[in-house]
């Protein structure tokens, strides 16, 4: 119905041939009213906001066994709050997709310590402090999925662009490419690695606006636009919010359609790693 | 003593073969150091020199470290050290930084390494097969994508094992990708022949270089 009325507002700027007998052309025909079109209600279309005003608003529907992608690389551009919602959010058995896998006892190592990450998808899961998931490695309570760094970012890549799976020298002849079709192009061998979508992704952001428009911080960038594309849910936490226009067009990084919520989060500069 | 008597070798310090690297790496080419020995290069690599150093984490032109006061939070490089960017600088996420490395747009990568065999396999991100937290980072990546690898490593471990091998025993980086190896007591090329030395640290012949070397090494025809 939507459609409808949109081709019919439409048709008052380009009129379009339609068949003589078509109802929109029957006598009495009323394009505007509420029995023609009962999806759209009378008053002005609503404006597109994705900013919400509470941690609960911005994590609201993440279901047990999601898979969450999870943007940053060390503590730069890392979505600490929104992670921390996840946490508070309750959320179960998730699959988490980022280059690292936590910190001391703070963050992803406090949802891994909680018992709710299943399994984790990253190129370097040590760090300064990896004791949360070492022990749950060595337990055998966390499922480890390594694969190369630009691996990562090109299949989330590939996820938001629609290309199910590529073929990339990374990793031929080694144990990465263990189960996996090895392919001759041209003289050169390549391995065929699976997109990976995500069902949400939390993205840390510099600057947004209302239709999500997204700016990033020198190496804060890292994997927050490719996480933001390769998820059905988006949920982006942003340090300043524009007003729409504000924000040059040149200088969106990550342009709204990828992004569904914005929470305002004005931590300041990262610290720690 | 007579004139022909060997003098006892003299390895190199590591900012000495961090130097050496720096001095064969020419004006305008785009080059990743890799974390740990191969980061130091770019100490010897004069901000006047346009050489080009990119970070996995989508920095492109990293200028010298900053001091204390200096530190941007917000300016890391794969190392997850604070880095200062040059004019010319730029960022980008990182899709576009591997990118660079996948597509063979960087001209060269220095990377450190636990074995280097003949055939130019690296191993270098896993000492067995039953790690207890294997992480491979851009490693694989930066091997397979760079247009040149070259490694930067001691010639052999702490307890005097050959680190230059016929085949490597740990688990395997890249296949077939080193072109060049720089250790702390030679240089040696990584050719269709197997590893030719083009270099040696002072004092060091090559019976002696070979007594540190599991692979064969032939003395390059200059």
């Amino acid at each position: 119905m939507t459609v409808n009325r949109l081709i019919v507002r439409l048709s008052f700027v380009h009129p379009i041939a339609l068949p003589d007998n078509h109802p929109w052309l029957a006598s009495g025909y009323d394009a505007t009213s509420p029995s023609n079109d009962a999806a759209c209600p009378e008053e002005a279309p609503s404006m597109i906001n994705k900013i919400v005003q509470s941690m609960a608003e911005a994590m609201a529907g993440i279901a047990d066994g999601s898979t969450v992608l999870i943007g940053g690389f060390g503590a730069v551009g890392q979505p600490n709050a929104l992670i921390d919602g996840l946490i508070e959010q309750g959320a179960a058995g998730l699959t988490v997709a980022c280059n690292n896998a936590g910190v001391g006892h703070v963050g992803l190592a406090r949802l891994m310590e909680l018992g709710r990450v299943a399994r984790i998808i990253c190129s370097f899961p040590r760090s300064s402090d990896p004791v949360v998931f070492e022990t749950l490695y060595r337990a055998g309570k966390i499922e480890l999925e390594i694969v190369p760094q630009g691996t990562l970012a090109e299949r989330m890549r590939a996820a938001g662009a629609g290309v199910p799976a590529f073929f990339t020298a990374t990793g031929v002849g080694t144990k990465m490419a263990m189960g996996k079709e090895v392919r001759e192009i041209d003289g050169r061998s390549y391995v065929l690695e699976k997109s990976l979508p995500g069902d949400v992704a939390l993205v840390e952001a510099w600057e947004a606006d209302r239709w999500g428009n997204l700016t990033f911080r020198k190496s804060g960038r890292n994997f927050n636009p490719i996480c933001a594309m390769a998820a059905k849910l988006t949920i982006v936490q942003a340090q300043h919010i524009r007003e729409l226009g504000e924000i040059d067009p040149d200088h969106v990084v990550t342009p709204g359609i990828f992004v569904d919520r914005v929470l305002h989060v004005p931590y300041g500069d990262p610290t720690g790693f | 003593m007579p004139d022909t008597a060997i003098a006892e070798p003299k390895p190199l310090t590591r900012p000495q073969m961090a130097a050496r690297v720096a001095r064969d790496i020419p004006e305008g080419w785009y080059v990743n150091l890799g974390i740990g020995i191969p980061t130091a290069v770019a100490d010897h690599v004069p901000l006047e020199r346009e050489v080009i150093f990119h970070s996995e984490n989508g920095v492109l032109g990293i200028g010298p470290a900053p001091p204390e006061a200096e530190i941007d939070r917000w300016l890391i490089n794969a190392g997850k050290q604070y880095v200062t960017l040059r004019a010319g600088g730029s960022y980008c996420h990182h899709a576009d930084s591997f990118s660079m490395i996948r597509g063979g747009h960087l001209d060269l990568c220095v990377l450190g390494a636990f074995q280097v065999a003949d055939n130019g396999d690296i191993a270098n991100w896993a000492t067995s097969e039953n790690d207890t937290a294997p992480a491979v980072g851009g490693a694989m990546d930066l091997a397979a994508g760079a247009k040149r690898l070259w490694v930067m490593m001691e010639h052999t471990t702490k307890d005097g094992t050959p680190k230059l091998v016929r085949s490597c025993s740990y688990p395997l980086t890249a296949v077939g990708a080193v072109k060049r190896v720089y250790t702390n007591l030679a240089v040696i090329d990584v050719t269709p022949h197997g590893f030719e030395v083009i270099d040696m640290a002072p004092g060091m012949t090559l019976e002696a270089l070979q007594a540190r070397t599991e692979a064969k090494l032939h003395l390059k025809q200059m």
